[in-house]
This record gives structure tokens, sequence and C-alpha cells, in this order.
């Protein structure tokens, strides 16, 4: 049963990775700048590495399959990652606002498997740890100075949150079926927790952006993806993803 | 009954393991072996990456297979050690000494928690200005960030500190 959950939690984060990882990676070429090309497609190696990670603990540790097969030829259905990464890129304000509200998430998550039940998690948080500063160092240097850059640059990164804010709040979605198994087992302290902790730590910066949070309490998280129902974007996506490992999955790279 | 090999004699073979990205440095020198056993079936030698996602793992881990025992004649496993985590401390001095040389400014000890200010002022590896600025934390390769010299003008690249 605790092997299930595990597999369960494990999944999801590493299919946000992989997702925002493939997001991120959409921009190689085609960033406003260089050095803004280069973040995101070094965030989107970054991404992919941790879905590895991840998706090796579920191999290795939880009796699950090699993790290419587990990565690109599962059905939509069985893909658990939240509606917010999933969203097309857009225009650079909307990925840059995804890019600071999932890096923050993900801060405080691995934040909290410092002292897990789950060794592996442990292991892989500290890992992980160092390398996430580095990408809410780079959201959080933009999101300040984007906020403070005059009308048009203000307007539209309000904009951007007022846009995405519901989405980011659907990574916090509890599993009904497994919820209070991992926090009892200590295997982390929950995904409500999480969303306290993720809304303290965006609060500040967006104070420093000068720019308003929307009214939390009045704001539907965008629940659902976690449970296997997806965006009209996933799929187009994960058929772009597979496109070649779906002409001979056997084949040895 | 084989003969052993010594430990010392691994080492000095793990000496010609150079970095395939920074072909200065060898894996000692940069702190990504962990551990090295001698056993009567071979050597067993136990590497961390730098980062995470380093693509050049499996590639480093080949090389060290091969010198080791092209060098000592005996079988040679390379595992991942999921106990250790890389941490720019782990680099030795005269390891930051040879990246300064070869023109990427060396990650500065952390004593504590990365912070935002430990990217202000870093020593340009050219000139040895501090009048620099971060222009972006990623570089070329995941573990460099791009500076910029306002003294001589010229970007340069700086081994990010981690964690």
């Amino acid at each position: 049963m605790l092997n299930n959950a595990l597999t369960d939690l494990l999944t999801k984060m590493a299919d946000d990775e992989l997702i925002q990882g493939h997001r991120n990676s959409e921009w190689t070429g085609l960033g406003p700048m260089m050095e803004e090309d280069i973040a995101f497609s070094s965030m989107a190696q970054d991404k992919i590495g941790h879905a590895l990670a991840l998706y090796k603990v579920i191999q290795e540790q939880l009796g699950g399959t090699d993790p290419d097969q587990y990565a690109f030829c599962r059905a939509e259905k069985d893909f658990k990652c939240c509606h917010l990464v999933e969203m097309p890129n857009s225009g650079y304000d909307l990925s840059l606002m995804r890019h600071f509200l999932f890096d923050m998430a993900e801060t405080v998550r691995y934040e909290s498997f410092a002292d897990s039940s789950f060794e592996p998690l442990q292991h892989l948080a500290r890992k992980f740890k160092g390398e996430l500063k580095y990408h809410t160092l780079h959201a959080n240097a933009w999101v300040i100075q984007l906020g403070q850059a005059g009308e048009e640059s203000y307007d539209r990164m309000q904009t951007a949150l007022n846009e995405t804010i519901a989405l980011a709040a659907g990574i916090f979605e509890p599993s009904r079926e497994f919820e209070s198994l991992l926090t009892d087992e200590k295997v982390y302290p929950g995904e409500t927790a999480l969303y306290h902790r993720w809304l303290d730590r965006i609060y500040p910066v967006l104070v420093k952006s000068s720019l308003n949070l929307p009214d939390i309490s009045s704001i539907q998280p965008a629940f659902g993806g976690r449970q296997g129902v997806h965006t009209p974007y996933l799929a187009p996506l994960l058929k772009e993803m597979g496109e070649v490992i779906h002409i001979d999955t056997k084949a040895n790279w | 009954m084989t003969t052993l090999v010594s430990i010392a004699a691994v080492y000095k073979s793990l000496e010609k393991v150079m970095d395939p990205e920074i072909p200065v440095l060898n894996v000692l020198e940069l702190g990504m072996i962990t551990d090295v056993q001698v056993a009567e079936d071979g050597v067993h030698i136990a590497m961390i990456p730098t980062f995470a996602a380093c693509p050049a793992v499996s590639y480093i881990q080949k090389n060290i297979r091969d010198q080791v025992n092209a060098d000592l004649n005996i079988p040679v496993t390379v595992t991942v050690d999921k106990t250790v985590t890389w941490q720019s401390n782990r680099m030795t001095a005269e390891a930051k000494e040879k990246l300064q040389q070869f023109g990427i400014a060396p990650p500065r000890k952390l004593d504590s928690e990365l912070t935002e200010e430990i990217f202000i002022e870093t020593p340009c590896p050219h000139c040895g200005s501090k009048d620099t600025y971060l222009r972006s934390p990623f570089g070329s390769t995941l573990c460099r960030a791009i500076h910029y010299c306002k003294s001589c003008g010229q970007v340069f690249e700086h081994f990010k500190p981690l964690e």
C-alpha cells in the first residue's frame, strides 16, 4: 500500500518535471535574447534530469518499469502532471510567471523531503535543492525587474499572474486515496501544508515586484491532473515527445 | 590467488581521467570520486556527478573504467554513489587554481547557504578585476554562469557554487 502511495507521489512529481522540462525546451532557439535562450534550455536539462532521477527511484525502489518506457509509452490518462505545466508557452510573460510559481512550489516541496521517512527522497531533495536555487534566482530576478519596468511590463506580468494563479494552485491537489497515508508515514507534510508554505514564499517576491496576489480564497484551483484528467494541450505534447521512441520502442540507443 | 593492486595505484590512475567539459581538471580534483575499494574480484569505484542532469556521467564512468583497467589490468566497476551529494566545496584548491588559468572563475567557498551575494564581485579570471556583474546564472554547461567584466570588457564564465 505504501509503495503504491509513493509511486503515485513520485509519478506526479516526475511527470511535472518532464512536461515542464519539455515546455522549457521549446524556448531553445527562440528565446527573446541569448542569455534567456540558454537559461530556459539549461532549466529544461535540469528538469528532465530530475524527472529521470525520480523515474529511476520508481523503477529501482518501488518495482516500476524502465524510465524511458514509463516516460514515453504511457497513455495520457496515466500521466499525473498538473495543468499548469501542460499550458503552451504562449508569451514570455506567461512562461516567466509559470517558471516563478512552479519553481517556488518545487522548492518548498523538496525542502519538505529533507527529513522524509522515504530515504531516496531525502537524497534527491538534497541534490535538487542546490540546483533549484539557480532556477528561483533567475525567476525572482525577472519577476521583480519586469514588475517594476513600466506600465506595459507591469500590466503584462500582472495579467500573467492572474491567468496562472489558479493553475499553479492546482499543483497542490491532494490525493484522495493516499494523502493521509503519506502524511501519517511521515513521507512528507502533505499538499495543503505545502500550499501554505508556497504562498508564504511567493508573497514577498510579488510585493517586491509591486504585483498583486489575487484573492486566494476566491480562486478555484485547477485540479484534475493528478487523477489523469488533463487539458487538451497534453495529448499533442505527448505525441510530439514520443515521436522518435514510437518508431521503435525496443531500439537501443 | 591474485595479487591485489594498491589503493594508491588506483588513485594514481584516476589522476589521468579528465573531465570532458573541463579538460584541465581530473575527476579527483573535481571531488567526483567518493570511494575506492580493492577486492578479490577487481576494483570498485564510486563516483558522483556535479549536477543531477549532467549528460557526461556515463561517459565519465566509461573513461574511469577504461583508464584504470588499462593501467592496472584488472576488472573495474564504476557505480554512481547515491549517498553523497556533490558540492562545489569538494573541489580542491589546486583545481580552483587550474580553473582560473583555464579562463573560468572558480567557485568561492560556501560557508553557509547560497545567496545572491555570492555572484557579486566575482573576480575576472582574465584581469583580476572585481568590477564585474552576473549576466545569467546559466551558461554553456549546467555548472557554469555567465559574467561580464567592466574593466577589461570581456564576458567570462564562472563555475557555479553549489550547496
